[in-house]
């Protein structure tokens, strides 16, 4: 199978902090892949660095195939899409889901927007009913479906998820959760998945890759994750840690 | 075992442009020298219990409750000045997220010394000095240096464990902890509740611990309430979680991923109507 993302290399640095020393990345064509990391680990700046917001000083990114430049073009983006963190953070606070939905199709030139944001609200399992609301008017898990609504609306191939329910109640988050498989799985997505939850991220993806300090600790599979056959230490405290509590007399 | 905080029939109403919401709706419990977790989801209530009891509930809105008493003070007669005597002293609370609740203009050091020495009556090198100390308790290895900086040049972990600091200062004997831990990374998430563990135990503190993650407050807190739409629909012995009755209590252990467990898809909640009544 080809490779639907592949990173060589890839370095990121902001004025003297070096956040990404050289990492190397390959995610295959309809693959989940996870990153795992403590915060400051460089895993959201990786994903940033693919979609173009992120400065790489060094290395290369190519997307099926093709490499990608400093600037990234309109065809990159109907290939790429991504969902952040916070949704209340990343939607326009004034405009209506309709006028959030309509952006990306205006910017791309679709014609038939109509039909498009109605398909892409049903397919969240939003409804109709939601069109016209503004997003204050949205819980944080109705939000985070807008959010993925509009990155689905370009039908893009590959998507980056930062975070997508951490900012979410545990049983909204098995709900988004769900949605974002069953999307995959229809429309044969590729996904690259960053999380600081070991659990999310092994129910989730099949391979992932544990990051410290701007650099990959180790790759596994999730399976060898599952079996706790890990070589790294900073992989087994992540392990250790994600068991919860435990009462140390 | 002494009771600290008998709370009976609490309730929290908001005005709103479409009338009164009912954010906690009869809420009772009692709490010892022990650690008790509320559990919810956002929009629960929980939080909302946990303010009223500090007193920090929007000046709009109704608090009511045939009994709200702290250490045999009735809460909702105190008068202001005394609250504020309460709060901080003898009630403490820690919030969410440290980003947010620590003055972004001041060096963490001066809050903490700002805190002693509202309540207390200490010269300026003594409350240094503890604060210094409070820091060190709390694992922060190189308290000088910590004293000195602002929020913003701290990570999350290291400013929760500075507001534990501040709020532990005038040694309260309650404390509400607001999802303490939720902004936090796994692995720090951990150091912060084996400071907050160890505290709780060597001091006999009373411990009200908010969160939405069930599992989490499962493995620290001896006993759980869970609520749903401003109720209590369920208290539990944290050691008999596994033989909760409520389908709500159920459902918020079961929807979580869990690694070794493969689930797919994962189980939702399916919410009840009657559940809210």
């Amino acid at each position: 199978m080809n490779a639907a993302l592949s990173i060589d290399g890839l370095e990121v640095v902001f004025d003297r902090f070096r956040a990404l020393k050289g990492v190397s990345l390959e995610v295959k064509s309809g693959e989940s892949f996870g990153l795992v990391g403590e915060s400051g680990s460089g895993k959201s700046t990786l994903l940033r660095a693919i979609a173009g917001l992120a400065p790489a000083v060094s290395g290369t990114i190519a997307v099926n195939g093709k490499r990608l430049g400093t600037r990234r073009d309109k065809a990159f983006y109907r290939e790429v899409q991504m969902v952040f963190q916070d949704p209340y953070g990343s939607l326009h606070p004034r405009q209506t889901v309709d006028r959030l939905l309509q952006e990306p199709l205006a910017i791309h030139g679709f014609a038939d927007s109509e039909k498009r944001i109605q398909r892409a609200l049903d397919e969240v399992g939003l409804g109709t009913g939601f069109r016209f609301r503004y997003s204050h008017q949205l819980s944080g898990g109705q939000r985070q479906r807008v959010a993925i609504a509009r990155a689905l609306i370009l039908e893009p191939s590959i998507l980056l998820l930062d975070e997508p329910t951490s900012a979410l109640d545990a049983s909204v988050q098995a709900e988004v959760l769900n949605l974002l498989e069953e999307i995959r799985r229809r429309r044969k997505l590729t996904f690259l998945m960053v999380s600081h939850d070991l659990a999310i991220i092994t129910h989730m993806c099949e391979r992932l890759m544990v990051m410290q300090d701007g650099e990959a600790v180790e790759n596994l599979t999730a399976a060898q994750l599952v079996g706790h056959r890990v070589t790294k230490d900073y992989t087994r405290n992540l392990l250790r840690a994600s068991d919860g509590f435990v009462r140390t007399a | 075992m002494s009771t600290l905080l008998d709370v009976d029939d609490l309730r929290v109403t908001f005005p709103t442009r479409t009338g009164l919401i009912e954010a906690v709706r009869g809420v009772s419990f009692s709490l010892g020298r022990e650690r008790l977790g509320i559990v919810g989801e956002s929009g629960s209530g929980k939080s909302q219990t946990g303010r009223a009891i500090m007193g920090l509930t929007p000046p709009q809105a109704e608090v009511t409750a045939r009994k709200l008493a702290f250490d045999g003070i009735d809460l909702l007669a105190a008068s202001p000045r005394d609250r504020r005597a309460l709060r901080g002293k003898r009630i403490a609370m820690i919030l969410q997220d440290p980003k947010y609740s620590l003055d972004p203009v001041m060096s963490i050091g001066r809050q903490i010394v700002e805190t002693l020495r509202t309540h207390e009556k200490v010269g300026k090198a003594e409350a240094r000095d503890r604060a210094l100390a409070m820091l060190e308790a709390v694992q922060i290895r190189d308290p000088a240096r910590v004293f000195d900086l602002h929020p913003h040049e701290v990570s999350g972990g290291m400013g929760q464990r500075a507001m534990i600091a501040m709020m532990l200062i005038a040694g309260p004997e309650m404390m509400i902890a607001d999802e303490p831990t939720s902004a936090l990374d796994v692995t720090v998430q951990l150091d912060v509740l084996n400071i907050l563990d160890k505290l709780v135990s060597e001091r006999g503190m009373g411990l009200i611990f908010i969160s939405h993650d069930l599992r989490l407050v499962c493995s620290f807190c001896d006993r759980v309430i869970v609520m749903y739409a401003g109720k209590v629909v369920e208290q539990i012995k944290a050691s008999e979680l596994r033989d909760a009755q409520h389908p709500y209590t159920r459902g918020l252990l079961n929807c979580m991923p869990r690694i070794g467990f493969e689930r797919h898809p994962l189980p939702v909640l399916d919410r009840k109507p009657e559940w809210a009544a």
